[in-house]
């Protein structure tokens, strides 16, 4: 009865199981991934990286991609482990709580600024800490948009300009766990014939054979691209196809330095908002025009729907509040180190990143493989209950 | 529907022509088979009917080519995309995208067709080839037969008129295979598609085709009748062979067909061999003093989850050919290499001479087991077959030109200055096994050696093979290709899902096993026949034994 995917409500209310637009769900964790960039408090990073484990946790499929949160979460400790231990290390002696003493390096004059060991304190111990924490919570919301949406349905929604780049992408994506692959059978290979499978002689014997093979696979593949149509309608003026790529190019290096500038407040003002704006224009129009040369269709494309417009939305949501958050008071999002004191939790940011916790009930449930949601379902066949 | 004008086609760097002054034209609803030993020119053929050769691989065409009244000469390959299918060799290579559903709409999306059309075609390409319940499946999780399926669905799904397929069965277990086969065949006759196929194993589709297309020497092209055309050839399915013995005209080519011819021939049969059962020549058991060279026993290889070999005893026998069959997944290359030592096992012991090869370090490990893998190239690496020879000898510790007379003694006339990987898949394979035969190994292991390989290599390999037995080797080879293992295989083990779920002479394992029957055996069945050659040697006597009697 509680469960949310079997209850006939949620079927009513128009939530039928199926995949949510890819670029929502990256709209949505570039959202909670600046909410974290603006702050170091150990307390909201906590809580951004609970929230998107929570929503990565109701609303991932069972799809191989969606395998791999473990992984940001393994890497997000590591950045912060690696973190303290460097600056317990490299010395960091502001502050004046001492934990512990190393015995210090005395280092050649040269060397000026420089120390190895020396007396640790705890406020440099939080700081590499709280800054290793807001990294790996980067990290996370990257992972978790990773695991949410299917890499190749975000390649698949790129605009029909940047088709060419998304079909390489994905070849390149498919071509990596081949090599993988072909690296082991010659390993093995080589073992047959004797071969340790170590030392420079055996990589060379290693290599040759999986580029030969790597060679032959997309020699095979190209072939087969070309014998099913791919680049049948490419006959575009040479005129059209550079004007296209200048826009698109200069437009996103327009963003690159527009955004450079809005966020530096000490570059001139000309190249922080009117660039970026025109940056925006510019590749927007390159798009424009290098999608209409282009005679091709996308099979089953994802809808964008209010859900997706909402989704997309709490991320943006959590950002903003975050941004008020720290105009409104800038000290709770970077509690101070000297003198120590405890972090607290800011309201106004609070509720951001909680609005952005929504999504694990407001996206739509994943759509499972038909038999296993047929052999869910068979428990709840009348006939068959106890 | 495909028309070839005077067509030569030579290869950049090469002195000859492939294809020489072709003439053909394949009509509508034609299911046309081509055959022509390995480098005849086969993949050529199939390749230019799509224009793939030569605007793809380079080279000269001379004449013209026309399908569907476009010219290939002005027409590259994806501007034929609608009117021919086209499916390589290895699929899995020739695959886009990873998923079941989004493969099968490759080609719809770059011929620009509205959604609506693409799920419609989709969903009925899913249904015609039965794989509906693959939709969302990964394409790399499928097995062969069904990633092959897919493979003709994606390029049908564009609605093509004509169907090229380059040897679509030939990396397929039996069943998969006649999985496939009946998929073509449904196209051809319910959809009156044109389907062109390239296919070393006749056997397994002979019976289907309308016409035959043979690439001889010098890249010469017959087409015709497929009994008119295979008259003129000499390497020919046991069904063909087993006619030609018997003098049945027309020359049947089914087994349904055979069958009605046959009694004659099983009554001849059973009085040359005055009602004895049939007891073929290489099924003596060894000889006594040859006790087992390998002792397995308890082998077991999980991969994660899966279980990919469960607990298998297995002795080998100095001096006899052992094959294991069964469908692919069922875990034959696992036990091979967890066999040699070099692949995973979890438990289980082997001993060969007293001693475990998995405890040994490589290079002593292949003095007890050598392994020929699947993908044998993957074990050269050198420039020259000169160099791959010596590197052998050096890793072997073997006198210098001990692997080139080793390979002299398997096959004539490979050259020292060639590229291993330009050698014709018969050479390689021969070069692979001289190779892992410098170590002198006590017990030889082949996985799948006759992929790729046509009539005439594989019969050469029996001949290696058992040579190597007679020599006292221990030979022990995975395959799927029935009519090899009942040339040369004395034993026949067959594996599925990880056990061995048959074991016993050669004779006895194939005659009663539906889909593993070789062609003779289904003619002559019940009478224990397996090979044409076998039946040849028991009728060979007859003649004296009826003039003796009259």
């Amino acid at each position: 009865m509680a469960d949310p995917r079997r209850s006939p409500g949620a079927l009513a209310s128009g939530r039928l199981p199926r995949a949510l637009h890819p670029v929502a769900w990256w709209i949505w964790a570039i959202g909670l991934a600046t909410a974290a960039s603006r702050t170091t408090n150990p307390l909201l990073l906590g809580l951004i990286i609970a929230v998107a484990a929570f929503v990565v946790s109701e609303r991932r499929s069972d799809a191989p991609w969606a395998r791999g949160f473990r992984g940001y979460l393994i890497a997000g400790l590591v950045i912060v482990v690696l973190r303290v231990v460097y600056r317990i290390l490299f010395g960091g002696d502001y502050g004046d709580h001492v934990l512990i003493t190393l015995p210090e390096i005395p280092l050649p004059d040269w060397a000026v600024g420089v120390s190895i060991g020396g007396a640790i304190t705890l406020e440099s111990v939080l700081a590499a800490a709280y800054d290793g924490l807001r990294l790996a919570t980067l990290i996370i919301c990257i992972g978790a948009a990773n695991v949410l949406a299917d890499p190749r349905r975000l390649l698949r929604s790129v605009p029909s300009a940047l088709y060419e780049l998304g079909a390489t992408l994905v070849v390149a994506v498919s071509v990596a766990p081949q090599l993988v692959e072909s690296v082991g059978r010659v390993r093995r290979a080589r073992r047959l014939r004797g071969g340790s499978g170590r030392g420079i002689r055996a990589s060379i014997g290693i290599l040759i054979p999986v580029l030969e093979d790597a060679l032959h696979r997309s020699l095979a593949l190209a072939a087969a691209m070309d014998a099913r149509g791919y680049g049948r309608s490419a006959h575009v003026p040479a005129k059209t196809r550079r004007l296209t790529g200048g826009l698109v190019i200069g437009g996103l290096i327009g963003i690159c330095v527009g955004a450079y500038g809005v966020l530096d407040e000490t570059v001139a003002p000309i190249l922080g908002l009117p660039m970026l704006l025109a940056g925006a224009a510019a590749a927007i129009a390159g798009f424009a025009i290098g999608g209409r040369r282009l005679d091709r269709t996308t099979y089953r494309p994802d809808p964008w729907t209010v859900t997706e417009t909402v989704v997309a939305a709490t991320g943006v949501a959590a950002a903003v509040l975050m941004i008020a958050a720290g105009l409104a008071d800038p000290a709770s999002l970077q509690p101070s180190l000297v003198p120590l004191t405890w972090p607290g939790l800011a309201p106004l940011a609070t509720l951001g990143i909680l609005i952005a916790g929504l999504p694990a009930w407001l996206a739509p449930p994943v759509r499972l493989p038909t038999e296993i949601a047929l052999a869910r379902r068979a428990p709840s066949v009348p006939g068959a209950r106890p | 529907m495909i028309r070839f004008e005077r067509v030569t086609i030579t290869y950049a760097e090469a002195t000859e022509p492939v294809l020489r002054d072709v003439d053909l034209e394949i009509d509508e609803g034609e299911l046309c088979l081509v055959i022509g030993p390995t480098g005849s020119g086969k993949s050529t053929l199939l390749g230019a009917m799509n224009g793939l050769v030569p605007h793809f691989t380079g080279g000269t065409l001379l004449g013209t080519v026309t399908v569907d009244g476009r010219d290939t000469r002005t027409h590259p390959p994806r501007e034929l995309a609608d009117v021919v299918g086209y499916v390589g060799q290895d699929p899995l290579a020739g695959f886009v995208t990873d998923a079941v559903e989004e493969e099968l709409a490759y080609s719809m999306e770059h011929l620009a067709l509205d959604p609506p059309v693409m799920r419609k075609r989709v969903e009925e390409i899913l249904d015609l080839l039965g794989l509906a319940h693959l939709r969302d499946r990964p394409l790399r999780t499928l097995s062969g037969g069904e990633r092959q399926r897919v493979a003709i669905g994606a390029a049908l799904t564009a609605h093509p008129r004509v169907l090229v397929l380059d040897e679509p069965t030939s990396a397929l277990d039996p069943t998969a295979a006649e999985e496939v086969v009946a998929a073509i065949t449904r196209l051809v006759h319910d959809l009156g598609m044109t389907v062109v196929l390239a296919e070393h194993r006749l056997e397994r589709v002979i019976q289907h085709a309308d016409r035959v297309v043979r690439i001889g020497p010098a890249g010469a092209v017959v087409i015709g009748a497929p009994a008119e055309v295979l008259a003129t050839v000499s390497d020919v399915p046991p069904i063909v062979g087993l006619a030609r013995l018997a003098g049945w005209q027309p020359v049947p080519l089914s087994i349904r067909d055979a069958r009605r011819s046959a009694p004659r021939l099983r009554e001849r049969l059973l009085d040359a061999s005055g009602g004895v059962e049939p007891r073929r020549a290489t099924a003596e058991p060894p000889a006594p003093a040859a006790s087992a060279v390998l002792d397995a026993t308890g082998i077991t290889v999980t991969y994660g989850a899966v279980v990919a070999v469960r607990d298998v005893d297995l002795r080998l026998a100095a001096g006899a050919v052992a094959a294991v069959m069964g469908r692919n997944g069922s875990g034959k290359s696992s036990l091979l290499w967890a066999i040699q030592g070099t692949g995973p096992r979890l438990r289980g012991t082997v001993h060969v001479a007293g001693q475990d090869p998995a405890a040994l370090v490589p290079a002593d490990a292949r003095r007890l087991v050598g392994l020929v893998p699947q993908d044998a190239d993957d074990l050269l690496y050198r420039e020259t077959v000169e160099a791959e020879c010596r590197q052998a000898d050096r890793e072997s510790g073997a006198p210098d030109g001990t692997c080139r007379s080793l390979l002299d003694r398997l096959v004539d006339g490979v050259p020292d200055a060639a590229h291993p990987r330009d050698l014709s898949e018969g050479q390689r394979l021969a070069l692979v096994l001289a190779i892992q035969l410098v170590a002198d190994p006590k017990v030889v292991l082949l996985d799948e050696p006759t992929r790729g390989l046509d009539y005439a290599a594989k019969r050469h390999l029996a001949t290696i093979l058992r040579d190597l037995a007679r020599r006292g080797h221990a030979v022990l080879l995975s395959t799927h290709d029935v009519e090899f293992v009942a040339t040369v295989a004395d034993r026949v083990l067959v594996m599925a899902d990880g056990d061995i779920v048959a074991d016993g002479p050669a004779a006895d394992v194939l005659v009663a096993s539906p889909s593993f029957a070789p062609q003779v055996a289904r003619i002559l069945a019940p009478g224990r026949w397996l090979t044409v050659d076998d039946v040849a040697q028991a009728l060979a006597p007859a003649p004296v034994a009826t003039r003796v009697a009259t």
